[in-house]
């Protein structure tokens, strides 16, 4: 039995030698179940450890995300790994130096506490002894369950925690060396295509396999129901076969129920499962209320749009299936594959490898699948998948279509006296693993089209955490916890009609429902006649938020009530991201003449305790860009014949020309819990853009992206 | 197929592959230079960025044929005697990159500015580099490199 109250990565993974292992040649091996996604976190853990072992960084040989070798850490997500993953692993690394320091002063007729360490050597009284953690019986001390007995190193003792070391992972990537899932080459490797319409959705009618099979190089053509895929020598060739066999199989109609002109009336006409997040009563304030406003914000369909298709390699010897993939939850992949395969779990093994960015649920999953179903046709060889682009624009499951609707009213005095927010979306989850108990279904599209299929697993939407406020999808961030709104309701519309296939993109709800409240924020400033920074701080009780926000706007050089003189504007958001993660405030400087761009990005952030400061400012400063990026360019395009964006021409997304200057500033708390800093920007830079295009134009646009065509509309 | 001999970072290789093959295989999976990266086949992301004689091309939207008695450089071939480029050296001190999957066509793509324009502006640096997409954002960091590296390479 494992001590209650420890993190939950602990409590499912409670052995010790799971987490830290002394290695002969004087290293240490330290796992963790949170994966490299381009956040930084292994380093981040590697820090951790570092710090709770007291051995240099270098000694530490990191393994992360493997079914084989590592904890069960579930998902990679959620701006939580620091916070959940972080406690666990370095609950673990206390014990473990306990256990050792122990043992080490039993064997010196010492003290535990007249020891000390200096990487992995003990000192007695500041003096080396001969004993270091390598000399002790490490393997049978650590193979031990986590008590949580051990106290962590106090804070104000930190030497690696808090230092802005570099990312263990960059050497290699700005030298060019292998680094990449998509760089593995193992003996008698192969290159595997599959072969989707770039539509989605449709189904397979017709397809004969023999031309394709005759083609330069092909060693199998897998047609098992409407799935195909085919495998060749050469990846020219892969590429070459996927090419013709996708002009000469013939695929049914597709007919969503919807476009994207038409998604946002579409979603509101649905029926839906309605959830009311919370209803706040104060009879007190409703009483007050003057003039009630409303407004209706909406959010198209985003791609996740990694710059690296997903990419899968797999191999099949004897009934045991090995997969290398860049997944961000290699163990619920694992029993999603295991599933699919009806074979039970430990036949499969998967190893995470680094891929492209990752910023939620995309195809690195599904692709997995692919490359299993192709390594069975060609038993003992490795198999090489990687999805071509308008694979991963067609069928990667996208952040889903919102429409936001907020209502307040305004006391004589300008204040705030009731608040409510009404959401509707799609559910936003359908990761594998997460349908639970449901019968045999899975979650990866190859899975769905095989001759005898398994079934999709449901779209749902992550509940809320245990305060009611936090975590949620569709209602992420609904509710407003930053400001005093005592009389405030939120209620989650969740349609389960599907025009396409969605699932947890960056911020998930929270961007669009930060890009909600805070636009109207600055509509009600404006109605009340505040300056918006000051009418947020009114209403502002939390004072971390409140930290951020004086910041943010001392920073850039906040000025009240000056008037714009039509070329550029100037706007601020604010909020703490999940309603209990990391706090952001940005203010974003526009220019309007004669294209919409940001001139400039002021951010204050306050994660708490903070691991690595330029870990942390690296998140967020491209979370600015990604979202800026989202605001002003980003919707997918479909017609209800599932055409749809293909390529960057059709999705353009921010270059270079287009990125301002960016300057974050770091509120240090290292008293407090870590936070993550993942997620917390896209919604308050959305809702600062278009309030800064509202400042230097006077018009509200209210349906994201913020585009030249809809600005000119609003002009009418 | 007939082999052709390529002259990549110095060295002549044979290569048995179809003349009308993308560059970017041969190199990642013939000659096992694996810091071009796929993107997205189209020239449309940078992600494969090399050189052919000095200048920046994208080597997924090059067929082998084009590259024959040219010089190509790829980003295992910047180092000089072990040492890294200037602006290797500079995208780590300004740890320039998230997931680093666009980090080695950026690499190439600025080390080729800098061959034309040793001390480019910011916007210089902008519109020489708009064609190569980062995903994540790195784009603040990859300019403050690209500036780093103009510096350290200043006469």
């Amino acid at each position: 039995m494992s001590a209650p109250g420890l993190p939950s990565g602990l409590k499912a993974n409670p052995r010790i030698s799971g987490w830290v292992r002394f290695n002969e040649d004087r290293t240490v091996t330290i796992a963790t179940g949170k994966v490299e996604i381009g956040q930084g976190i292994v380093t981040a853990m590697a820090q951790i450890a570092a710090e709770e072992l007291d051995v240099d960084l270098a000694r530490l040989r990191m393994v992360s995300g493997d079914t084989a070798a590592g904890p069960d850490e579930g998902i990679t997500s959620g701006s939580r790994s620091v916070s959940e993953g972080g406690a666990a692993l370095k609950l673990a690394c206390a014990e473990a130096r306990h256990l050792l320091q122990e043992a080490a002063a039993a064997r010196l007729g010492c003290a535990p506490s007249d020891l000390c360490v200096a990487d992995g050597v003990f000192l007695r009284d500041g003096i080396p002894t001969p004993l270091s953690y390598w000399d002790l019986p490490h393997a049978a001390l650590l193979n031990a369950e986590v008590r949580g007995t051990a106290a962590p190193k106090p804070v104000a003792q930190h030497q690696v925690v808090g230092q802005a070391v570099q990312r263990l992972d960059l050497s290699d990537k700005v030298m060019g060396r292998p680094r990449f899932l998509q760089d593995i080459e193992l003996p008698g490797m192969l290159f595997g295509r599959v072969v989707r319409p770039p539509t989605g959705e449709a189904r397979l009618l017709a397809f004969d396999p023999e031309p394709i099979q005759a083609m330069p190089g092909v060693v199998a053509v897998v047609v098992d129901g409407a799935f195909i895929g085919v495998i060749a020598e050469r990846e020219e060739q892969a590429v070459a076969a996927r090419a013709k066999a996708l002009k000469s199989a013939q695929w049914d109609h597709v007919a969503l129920p919807t476009d994207d002109g038409d998604v946002c009336d579409w979603l509101l006409a649905q029926p839906s499962v309605d959830k009311v997040v919370v209803d706040w009563r104060d009879e007190d304030a409703a009483a007050r209320g003057e003039r009630e406003f409303q407004a209706r914000y909406t959010k198209p369909y985003i791609v996740h749009g990694a710059i690296g298709p997903s990419c899968a390699l797999a191999r099949t010897v004897d009934g045991l299936y090995e997969v290398w993939s860049h997944s961000q939850s290699v163990f619920p992949l694992r029993r999603d594959l295991a599933t699919v395969l009806q074979v039970p779990h430990d036949h499969v093994v998967v190893h995470h490898a680094e891929g492209s960015g990752c910023y939620g649920h995309n195809g690195a999953d599904d692709v997995a699948l692919d490359a299993v179903l192709l390594s069975r046709a060609v038993a003992g060889r490795p198999v090489q998948v990687q999805w071509m682009r308008e694979d991963e624009f067609a069928w990667e499951p996208y952040g889903p279509a919102m429409v936001v609707d907020v209502r307040a009213e305004l006391d004589a005095e300008g204040a705030i006296v009731s608040w409510q927010l009404d959401g509707w979306s799609n559910g936003h989850l359908s990761r594998p693993g997460v349908a639970g108990n449901a019968g045999r279904v899975s979650s990866l599209i190859a899975a769905w089209h095989l001759a005898d299929p398994v079934a999709r697993s449901p779209q749902v939407d992550p509940p809320m955490g245990p305060h009611g406020v936090e975590h949620g999808g569709l209602s992420r961030n609904a509710v407003s916890t930053i400001y005093d709104f005592r009389n405030q309701k939120v209620v989650g519309h969740r349609v389960d009609e599907l025009p396409l296939r969605a699932s947890s993109l960056r911020a998930i709800g929270a961007y669009a429902n930060v890009f909600a409240i805070e636009s109207f924020m600055d509509e009600l400033a404006l109605e009340a006649g505040v300056d918006p920074l000051d009418f947020r701080l009114r209403h502002m009780k939390d004072p971390r938020a409140r930290a951020v926000l004086q910041l943010a706007a001392e920073r850039a050089g906040w000025e009240r009530g000056v008037e714009s003189d039509g070329t550029r504007g100037r706007g601020l958001a604010c909020a703490q991201y999940s309603n209990h993660l990391g706090y952001f405030a940005i203010v974003i400087d526009l220019d309007v003449d004669p294209d919409v761009r940001v001139a400039r990005a002021v951010a204050a952030v306050d994660v708490g305790l903070v691991v690595n400061p330029d870990g942390v400012l690296n998140q967020a400063e491209g979370g600015i860009v990604q979202a800026i990026s989202w605001t002003l360019k980003e919707q997918l395009r479909f017609g209800r014949d599932g055409e749809r964006s293909t390529n960057w021409e059709d999705y353009p997304i921010l270059d270079f020309t287009e990125v301002p200057e960016i300057e974050v500033h770091l509120i240090s708390r290292p008293e407090e819990e870590p936070l993550g800093s993942g997620e917390m920007t896209m919604g308050p830079t959305a809702a600062a853009i278009a309030n800064a295009l509202s400042h230097a134009l006077g018009v509200r646009i209210r349906d994201l992206p913020l585009t030249r065509e809809r600005i000119l509309a609003a002009f009418g | 197929m007939d082999d052709v001999t390529l002259l990549v970072n110095g060295a002549e290789h044979k290569v048995a592959a179809a003349p009308d093959t993308p560059l970017l295989y041969v190199l990642r999976n013939d000659l096992k230079l694996k810091g071009a990266k796929f993107g997205c086949g189209l020239g449309l992301c940078g992600a494969c960025t090399v050189m052919i004689d000095g200048r920046k091309a994208l080597s997924c939207d090059t067929p082998l044929w084009a590259a024959v008695g040219k010089q190509v450089t790829t980003i295992e071939g910047l180092a000089e005697d072990g040492v890294p480029h200037a602006v290797q050296d500079a995208f780590l001190a300004e740890q320039a990159a998230q997931c680093g999957y666009c980090t080695g066509g950026m690499v190439v793509a600025a080390a080729a500015l800098l061959r034309e324009n040793p001390q480019p502006s910011r916007e210089e640096i902008c519109t020489a580099m708009a064609r190569n997409l980062c995903r994540c954002g790195a784009h603040p960091r990859i300019i403050r490199a690209i500036e780093r590296a103009a510096d350290a390479l200043r006469p």
